[in-house]
């Protein structure tokens, strides 16, 4: 077989085991929003520059557009629907977003949440100079940088 | 743009990796994070007919102590993995590998991209590059044939060009610890871009404040990483005085020739080298003089 034909591989995203037929060089960001409809996760520059893209790749920040989909068979992947609770309740970073109007056109949104909710499970809290270094892998086009830094502070200041 | 079509595989250890390669042919490539090679794909720049997964093959993310006190970093190791480098490998001579590690790119790159993929890739203004030419490291590659040694300043051949011949694969690096009074400086347009101008340094300074050993590396301002090897031997047997220091600095940059970029002109990057070096020779000094005691 042609090995650049398509294959089979088997996805876990939020928790739900899904199989899909792709060709070996398409993207995670691609299957995600092409194959399984999970639109949440925005596409920017495709080469790894913006982080509109970044899912969570077995509890790390990654660029959804930087990997091949068969490269994570077998990781357990996160998208931004799966951040709010089961009843569709907005988890605490969520939150603070909206009490921060920390969006403008919202392309960036889903990227900077899974950037900075991968953070925050993995270092609890962070300093506002920490938060600041985090935030600059990722671009909003808007500029509006301050709310979204001051809703991510937010929740680190919560969990101090 | 997407990726153009390629066959994939997954190799199973280093071994079936280089065997693959040669079965393979020129057009194979090897993929281990992707952070370099996946834009590369996406900018049509590299058009491979196979690309040859090293996920599976786990055995090459390690660091290790030798009994010299040399590092010996895995392949495979994230640069993650360099970034929060145990306390006790830090103060065994190896507390430039951190400082280095938050150059590279951003976090979710951090978590994804490889020591040796950011090596075979050979950007020259690569900060694993950079620490393997300052720190005179060893690579070990293996090919069909078995595995040989190139030390640091033979592998990188030129621009995006290295030693590795086209079925070969580095599977680990030996980074000899240093004492403390070491520095890495930097600037990028943006912190995360590839640097415009990078300096590291290590010096061995005695208890009188007189240099006994100097090396110097730049980074981003030539083909490749390259030592400063006239300034080493002129801060050598001398005091490190503030005077020392700028000449080093100006011997150090005097013949560079860096190409205009990221809208910067080449000379403003040869002068932006030696304030860098500046900076580094100092702080390493300061290093000296505060860490000299344990180093």
């Amino acid at each position: 077989m042609d090995e650049s034909l398509e294959q089979l591989i088997a996805l876990r995203v939020n928790g739900v085991r899904h199989e899909v037929v792709v060709p070996p060089r398409r993207t995670l960001s691609d299957v995600l929003r092409h194959d399984l409809g999970l639109t949440g996760t925005h596409v920017g520059c495709e080469h790894g520059i913006c982080g509109a893209c970044t899912v969570i790749v077995d509890g790390a920040a990654v660029r959804s557009c930087l990997l091949l989909a068969v490269q994570v068979e077998d990781c357990e992947i996160e998208t931004v629907e799966g951040l709010a609770g089961p009843d569709g309740e907005p988890n605490a970073l969520q939150r603070a977003f909206h009490e921060n109007r920390a969006q403008q056109c919202g392309f960036c949104t889903p990227g900077f949440l899974m950037l900075a909710e991968a953070a925050i499970r993995e270092r609890g809290s962070m300093t506002e100079e920490e938060v600041t270094d985090l935030l600059a892998s990722n671009v909003c086009r808007c500029t509006g940088y301050d709310a979204i830094l001051a809703a991510v502070n937010q929740v680190m200041k919560e969990r101090r | 743009m997407k990726p153009p079509p390629f066959a994939y595989q997954r190799a199973f250890s280093a071994a079936d990796a280089v065997a693959r390669l040669a079965e393979a042919g020129d057009e194979a490539k090897l993929l281990a994070g992707g952070q370099s090679l996946v834009p590369m794909l996406a900018f049509r720049l590299v058009r491979p007919t196979v690309l040859i997964d090293l996920k599976p093959v786990e055995e090459l993310s390690y660091l290790r102590v030798d009994d010299d006190g040399a590092l010996w970093v895995g392949a495979l190791t994230p640069h993650r993995g360099l970034e929060s480098i145990e306390p006790r490998l830090i103060a065994r001579g190896h507390r430039l590998l951190p400082e280095a590690a938050r150059w590279v790119g951003h976090a979710p790159i951090r978590a994804r991209g490889t020591f040796a993929g950011s090596l075979a890739h050979a950007d020259p203004s690569a900060e694993w590059c950079l620490m393997c030419v300052l720190l005179d490291a060893d690579l070990t590659v293996l090919g069909p044939a078995g595995s040989r040694v190139v030390p640091a300043r033979e592998f990188f051949r030129g621009y995006l060009t290295t030693d590795l011949a086209a079925d070969e694969m580095i599977v680990e690096a030996r980074l000899p610890a240093t004492g403390p009074a070491v520095a890495l400086e930097e600037v990028a347009r943006r912190h995360g871009d590839f640097a415009l101008a990078s300096a590291a340094v290590a010096l061995d300074v005695d208890g009188a404040g007189i240099c006994q050993g100097a090396r110097i590396a730049l980074g981003g301002v030539a083909e490749v990483p390259m030592r400063a090897g006239v300034a080493e031997a002129g801060l050598t047997g001398h005091p490190l005085d503030q005077e020392a220091i700028r000449e080093a600095a100006a011997l150090a940059t005097r013949d560079l020739e860096p190409l205009p970029n990221a809208g910067v002109s080449g000379d403003y990057r040869r002068r932006l080298t030696r304030v860098l070096v500046e900076r580094a020779l100092s702080t390493a000094r300061e290093r000296a003089r505060k860490d000299g005691g344990d180093g």
